[in-house]
């Protein structure tokens, strides 16, 4: 386990400096004059160079390089090119939004997918079981920002229940008005990643049933839906907790649509006005912690599966 | 004499349904480009907001233009950009897959450690990194579904490159003569193409809900190209008082995705022998918008 512990913790952090450098490299090398780009068209050549030694755009880029990533190890994340306000403060700002939203979608993700992945599963072949892998195939095709909008038309412009868009002023000081606006966004990515998730519920479901243990306890006298919940569940939910990984990284990316389609002031929607005012500064940082936290979390799941599945601990 | 995973395919239900569908598709995009039931950015203000109804089958919108003719051209975006997307996710599947199968043991594994690391990043991320620099447009779609997938792609061939190569009859080829560049076209990638396909397939299904996504947000298609996500941003701003017109542009992403998908399923259990007798398992498909 240590030993999987580590070589895991090299590949993450191996992960880590490979995507801090495409990054950095890409915002860095590519655009052209970042001094230009702020100080727009209208600026002199000599108030261009200024801002060029105040930004530290002249040193070499290896020293640029290491000067943001100490920053962000340090936990400063350097500030915004335009307001000069710290991306730190705003990151954590705006995570009061992406948070709940993040962890209220995940809830109804798996509060769809593991009741009907399980039921679609067992009822295979049968016109309920077939009804249920059509509607997850074809609602996992369906484009989020659309979901929200007919869930928009449904809740919000014909029976009136929920707000459309907007997140109270007022914050979290009102916790039912905050909440109240986050359901339908929540509902929205919950519906379309629970569609993903449903289908490795069901065919991990599927792939427990034709295990020998399931079988033999079945022969021993158990209904196979009895042997199935019993002996099968468990096996089910390790695999799930594999799948959880990439559904996060899912839930961030619908996040970022979701935010702009509800007008939330989370982290995504700032990350979508930045790219659009090219604060590179900003988007770089917000980038990173982004990628970063994907790439933590799959970290995470993988050594979460490890731990509790014993036959990947005998394996090693 | 039509291929025989051609007849294959067309068994299966779900390979006929896709093929069908991407063929209605790609048969709009063609003919929008010849003709459409009215000028697709020609607004006519008396004819603002007009229901589904003749001659506009699918209504208008609130400058007056036609949505069907809309949704037709769109098509033709949509094909644009995913085909494009599936050209460079096979070039930088193939680059990839290839590196890290059939080169020198220190420079495969690194490949392989790199597209691990890679595999993480999710499209949209890569998509607004790119606006970020170069703005917004359509390349952008193409060059982040194709990179993004790229890596998907190199990840599922790699196994099947590198079982290839050390079979006998390549390994008889090589010894007989044949340089490696020669045996890798002439035997490595012909036998891995299946399992190419398909990924393609799939690829091919984000690539459309990508721009959809993109083009919503503002980094895809511009103001004066015809597109399915911008469509939708376009009348997402009077849902409150014509909330039913949202619904074709979302439809026709829908359902083009959805062909994508089951023709890759299809042509999945049409050329992989041993599917069809296991249940099928799940694919993953890339995180997008």
């Amino acid at each position: 386990m240590l030993r999987y512990t580590l070589v895991r913790g090299a590949l993450l952090i191996a992960g880590l400096l490979v995507s801090s450098v495409l990054i950095f490299l890409t915002l860095r090398v590519f655009p052209g004059d970042v001094a230009q780009l702020i100080a727009g068209t209208q600026a002199s050549p000599a108030e261009v160079e200024a801002l060029r030694e105040s930004l530290g755009l002249n040193r070499p880029l290896p020293a640029q390089y290491v000067e943001w990533i100490g920053g962000v190890l340090r936990g400063d994340l350097g500030t915004s090119l335009l307001s000069g306000a710290s991306v730190g403060e705003e990151l954590a700002l705006k995570a009061q939004v992406t948070v709940p939203l993040g962890l209220l979608s995940l809830l109804v993700a798996v509060l769809i997918a593991v009741p009907f992945g399980i039921l679609s599963a067992l009822q295979r072949g049968r016109r309920a079981g077939t009804a249920l892998s059509v509607g997850a195939q074809a609602l996992a095709a369906v484009p989020v920002v659309w979901a929200g909008m007919m869930l928009i038309v449904v809740f919000s412009v014909w029976l009136g229940w929920l707000p459309p868009q907007g997140f109270p002023r007022t914050g979290w000081a009102t916790p039912g008005k905050a909440l109240e606006s986050l359901l339908l966004p929540a509902l929205t990515i919950g519906i379309v990643e629970g569609a993903m998730l449903m289908r490795f519920v069901r065919s991990a479901t599927l792939q427990a049933a034709g295990q020998d243990f399931v079988r033999t306890a079945a022969a021993k006298g158990l209904t196979r839906t009895r042997a199935l919940i019993q002996h099968g569940i468990p096996a089910v939910g390790l695999s799930i907790i594999t799948v959880l990984g990439l559904q996060i990284a899912g839930i961030i990316v619908g996040s970022v649509v979701i935010e702009q389609l509800f007008t939330l002031p989370g982290i995504g929607r700032m990350l979508v006005a930045d790219v659009g005012t090219r604060d590179l500064i900003k988007v770089q940082s917000e980038l990173l912690v982004l990628t970063g936290f994907v790439l933590i979390v799959g970290f995470l799941v993988d050594l979460l599966h490890r731990t509790i599945d014993p036959r990947q601990r005998e394996a090693a | 004499m039509r291929p025989l995973w051609l007849r294959r395919l067309w068994a299966v239900s779900t390979g006929r349904f896709g093929l069908i569908v991407v063929a209605i598709i790609a048969l709009l995009a063609l003919v929008s480009l010849a003709w459409t039931p009215f000028d697709p950015q020609a607004s006519e203000i008396r004819d603002r907001w007009m229901p589904p109804s003749w001659p506009h089958l699918l209504g208008t919108d609130d400058t007056g233009r036609d949505i069907l003719s809309l949704i037709m051209a769109g098509a033709r975006t949509t094909v644009f950009v995913s085909v494009g997307a599936g050209v460079v996710a096979t070039l930088v599947g193939i680059a990839l897959a290839a590196l890290g199968a059939l080169t020198a043991r220190w420079l495969r594994e690194t490949v392989a450690v790199l597209v691990d690391i890679l595999i993480a990043f999710p499209v949209l991320l890569i998509a607004m990194m790119i606006s970020s620099v170069w703005g917004g447009s359509l390349w952008v779609v193409i060059w982040s579904v194709g990179i993004g997938f790229g890596v998907n792609i190199a990840r599922v061939t790699r196994p099947e490159l590198r079982r290839v190569q050390q079979s006998d009859f390549v390994l008889a080829a090589r010894a007989a003569g044949l340089t490696a560049g020669q045996s890798l076209v002439r035997h490595l990638l012909p036998n891995v193409a299946p399992v190419f396909i398909v990924q393609l397939s799939w690829s091919m299904a984000v690539a459309v809900l990508a721009e959809a996504g993109l083009s919503y947000l503002g980094f895809g298609a511009s103001v004066v190209e015809p597109s399915w996500g911008l469509l939708l941003a376009d009348l997402q701003r009077y849902i409150g008082v014509h909330p039913l017109s949202v619904i074709w542009p979302g439809l026709a992403i829908t359902v083009t995705v959805l062909a994508l998908n089951l023709l890759g399923d299809g042509l999945r259990e049409a050329t992989d022998p041993t599917l069809r007798h296991r249940a099928a398992e799940v694919h993953t498909p890339g995180v997008v918008a």
